[in-house]
């Protein structure tokens, strides 16, 4: 760019266009590092099903060679051992968890659409918003260098399970993967948890203080409620992980051969090592842990709701069924949220009496869970829809929310839970949330605000390809799974068929592996239609779907700064199909409809309140 | 819809083609794993029926709002009575499903619920280590005067017991009670045909019951990850009428009071 242009630039914008590496590599501006987050997510998402499929091989052909990746591990011949399958699960669930679904959620979605769905010009911090994603490398180089920690690749990962429980974690002896790579596993989990913190703090100011003029708290869109109640939920429960997380690297050895004993209790001989001092309760890690993970679930699923409840209504073309009801009952998912974690541990030999009250709680869940799901249906019903990928995707993540909602039942309920507790319905109950509802939101997510990231539209056909091929790999991997957990099937075991009992459900797991293969290679139709249509995909104007938000009044892709003039807010986001204007079924936020009402009508939730 | 349909017919079908409960005919070996079993039904029930409403109230709104011909969609924010009704309903059911587990739970884990048969002699002391069970009986014919007295046999072996790996006997249709704990890291005692669950915590000492109603050979493996060799951990339990059980001890006295001498056998040269 030559001196001139520069000026010119200055002159027009007050400020300098940022060199190459200020502006794609640290970038303090909240779209491209949005986009940072989203491109890294998707990679580990591959990363993460590579190690699911993995996993799926052994299952369904058990000590047998691997077929390509089995190269990778050519000294072991290609097998996967007991060891390594421990590792390949823990692996497999601590880059989905901490490195793709809290960051696509919160870091990508949460980055990139807040400062432009509530009129802002950016992120309250922006410098601490750039740190919150390179705080994710660490992490990220923390988790990878846990894979060579032994020396030799692919038998020293961590193998204590995502939710690493002690004595197996704290006793460097106690496993194979326990020793450094358990080690660096807790520093990979800590940079999340600051990355994570970093970026609550942000949302959280942002959200309460840059809100564009007339964006009441009850005008902002759904999406800025899930990120707003998601935020508080990391501010709040990520402290107790941070310091379990500590406790336990205390626990596992300090300079100068010191060791305290938070969860270790005495006595112990663990693989002939000498008896442990002692003096600690494992037990407690699981409150701590699950203190954090069971709220840390919604954070994993609150951001999905409230984009799919946005994504709905504009697909049906009609205002969002019920809003306050759902901000309401949002709220309440996550108060309750922080008193459920027990159902973790109904078998762990807690005090029963906590097992009464975390059973009401948790079955108590279910219901705004419910008032959230029949909305959805009421915001569809009598609508107009528009049969695209991302109604697809968001009517899916409906009906899979049902499924993984309902099966929760079965396990909240402690008796029934008694038996179910650590078999595969439990495995099949987290991926119907996980999967099934998150990552559907976050597919239909991707395709409705792509046009808002380029500028360009991404290709419908192949996204609707993209969505039934996942769908049917979907349920054809995780439906079974209920019915290996009801025949008795343990989790994370390398070989059940080890016992007679188990032995037939062998060709059913051969047909969950056939799917979740077909699953998995669906995913390279996504990331293909994204990778070519952010070049060459249709260009489209600033609201290519007729939606009401004020992200859609910014320029596609925003500049910096966002926003042409600085936008007001005159209205709530869901006002579809309003008698109010003629000749169109949209009324967007920041429309002036002179002194006239601006809502049609009177029983309208989102001008009944004007506390802020 | 469609799925719906697909998974109530993999419902219907599954116990047919034995993927379904663990066990003869799919029923349970114990007196609450029949209980358990009954509570699963229950919420399957209401579970399907929910389930297939919404699928079936999900495909009509689609299919309706695919074909809507008009000018506009249907303007409407929300209707405060169904509100109402869709909050009221379920939380009552989801209450009901809640409170009806209470007794099942109570029996199972609440101490002083616990059948007295079976406190005052507790069958078995079980040591699940990296990755195998150890079993300790107390030496047969022992009685135990009081709970003190027990939990000094907890703290302290005593030289009549009786050690064996991997196979644990109780005897059918009387309420025994074990207890459960680890000697390394957390493991979790299940049984899948008895419907017993329960992780044995390293430095805790947990008491666990069951009535095996009927004689059989049932596997015990461990369900808490455990290390590289969880998936081994493989042991049985023999569950045998009264008499048998006793004559199943006295033969592990005999056989581990042995100690392989054999007066009849020839002497052998150096």
């Amino acid at each position: 760019m030559s001196t001139t242009e520069a000026t010119i630039h200055h002159a027009e914008h007050g400020h300098h266009e940022p060199g190459l590496i200020a502006k794609y590599v640290f970038s303090t501006d909240h779209k491209m590092i949005g986009l940072q987050f989203l491109l890294t997510t998707m990679f580990m998402l591959l990363v993460g099903g590579a190690l699911a499929l993995a996993v799926r091989w052994q299952l369904a052909f058990p000590w047998e060679s691997m077929p390509l990746a089995g190269r990778l591990f050519a000294g072991q011949g290609g097998q996967i051992s007991p060891e390594f399958y421990t590792m390949l699960f823990t692996m497999h669930a601590t880059v989905m968890i901490f490195l793709v679904i809290i960051p696509i959620l919160a870091g990508a979605f949460g980055n990139f659409l807040i400062p432009l769905m509530i009129g802002a010009d950016d992120m309250a911090f922006p410098k601490l918003n750039m740190l919150s994603y390179w705080f994710m490398w660490p992490a990220i180089l923390c988790f990878s260098l846990s894979f060579f920690a032994g020396g030799e690749f692919m038998n020293s990962a961590p193998a204590a399970g995502w939710t690493s429980y002690p004595i197996l974690s704290a006793i460097m002896d106690a496993a194979p993967g326990s020793g450094h790579a358990q080690t660096f596993w807790l520093l990979g989990l800590t940079f999340v948890g600051v990355s994570s913190m970093m970026g609550s703090v942000n949302y959280l100011t942002t959200i309460i203080n840059m809100r564009a003029p007339g964006m009441t708290l009850f005008r902002m869109p759904m999406t800025i409620w899930a990120m707003f109640i998601t935020a508080i939920l990391q501010a709040f429960a990520l402290p107790v992980l941070t310091a379990a997380g500590f406790m336990l690297l205390f626990d596992r050895g300090l300079p100068g051969g010191l060791q305290t004993c938070f969860f270790i209790p005495a006595d112990l001989v663990i693989n002939n090592s000498s008896p442990t001092v002692g003096g600690g309760q494992p037990l407690l890690w699981q409150h701590l842990f699950w203190f954090y993970s069971h709220p840390a679930v919604y954070i994993m699923l609150l951001p999905a709701m409230g984009m799919v409840s946005d994504m709905l209504s504009a697909m049906s073309r009609k205002p969002l069924f019920g809003y306050k009801p759902m901000v309401y009952s949002m709220a309440a998912i996550a108060g309750l949220g922080f008193i459920v974690w027990g159902h973790h541990m109904f078998t762990s030999g807690m005090n029963p009496a906590l097992g009464m009250t975390f059973m009401t709680s948790t079955v108590m869940i279910a219901l705004p869970s419910a008032i959230k799901t029949f909305n959805w249906i009421g915001t569809m019903w009598g609508g107009k829809l528009q049969f695209n990928t991302v109604l697809l995707n968001s009517a899916g993540f409906v009906s899979m929310f049902v499924v993984g909602g309902l099966s929760g039942i079965f396990m909240a309920a402690v008796p029934v839970d008694i038996y179910i507790h650590d078999t595969y319905f439990i495995v099949a109950h987290f991926h119907y949330v996980l999967f099934g509802s998150t990552l559907f939101g976050v597919f239909g997510a991707i395709h409705f605000w792509f046009p808002k990231m380029f500028g360009r539209l991404m290709n419908d056909t192949v996204g609707k390809w993209h969505f039934a091929l996942t769908f049917i790999g979907f349920n054809g991997t995780f439906f079974p799974m209920h019915l290996l957990g009801v025949a008795g099937m343990p989790r994370r075991y390398a070989d059940p068929y080890l016992h007679p009992y188990l032995e037939h459900l062998l060709p059913m797991n051969q047909f969950i592996t056939a799917c979740a293969i077909l699953m998995g290679f669906a995913q390279l139709l996504l990331i293909g239609n994204f990778l070519y249509s952010s070049k060459f995909g249709k260009k489209v104007g600033r609201n290519p779907w007729n939606a009401n938000g004020i992200e859609w009044i910014a320029p596609s892709p925003p500049g910096h700064g966002n926003f042409d003039i600085p936008p007001v807010c005159y209205r709530g986001p869901y006002e579809y199909s309003s008698p109010l204007v003629e000749g169109r079924d949209y009324l967007m936020q920041n429309e002036y409809l002179g002194d006239v009402k601006h809502t049609a009508e009177k029983s309208s939730e989102s001008t009944a309140s004007h506390d802020t | 819809m469609f799925w719906a349909v697909v998974a109530v017919v993999l419902c219907l079908v599954a116990p047919s083609m034995n993927w379904w409960f663990p066990g003869n005919n799919a029923e349970a070996a114990s007196t609450l794993g029949t209980r358990i079993d009954d509570l699963f039904y229950l919420i399957l029930v209401i579970v399907t029926v929910t389930f297939v409403g919404t699928q079936i109230a999900l495909g009509y709104v689609l299919w309706k709002g695919a074909d809507n011909r008009d000018e506009k969609a249907h303007f409407t924010h929300g209707s405060h009575s169904l509100e109402v009704i869709w909050t009221i309903v379920p939380s009552g059911i989801l209450l009901f499903i809640a409170l009806y587990q209470m007794d099942v739970w109570a029996e199972y884990r609440v101490i002083s619920k616990f059948p007295a048969d079976a406190v005052a002699q507790p069958v078995a002391d079980v040591t699940a280590r990296q990755f195998e069970w150890r079993i300790r009986y107390p030496a047969p014919g022992r009685k135990f005067k009081s709970q003190a007295d027990i939990r000094k046999w907890l703290r302290v072996p005593e030289a009549g017991d009786l050690h064996y790996p991997n196979e644990l006997c109780v005897p059918t249709t009387r309420n025994v009670l074990f207890y459960l704990r680890s000697g390394d890291v957390q493991h979790a005692f299940f049984s899948p045909e008895l419907r017993v669950k329960q992780d044995a915590v390293p430095g805790k000492v947990i008491p666990v019951w069951f009535n095996a109603t009927k004689r059989g050979e049932y596997t015990l493996l461990c369900a808490e990850l455990c290390g590289w060799g969880h998936y081994k951990m493989k042991a049985r339990i023999l569950a045998v009428p009264e008499n048998e059980y006793r004559q199943y001890l006295l033969n592990l006295q005999k056989e581990l009071a042995d100690d392989g001498f054999d007066e009849d056998a020839p002497e052998s040269d150096e």
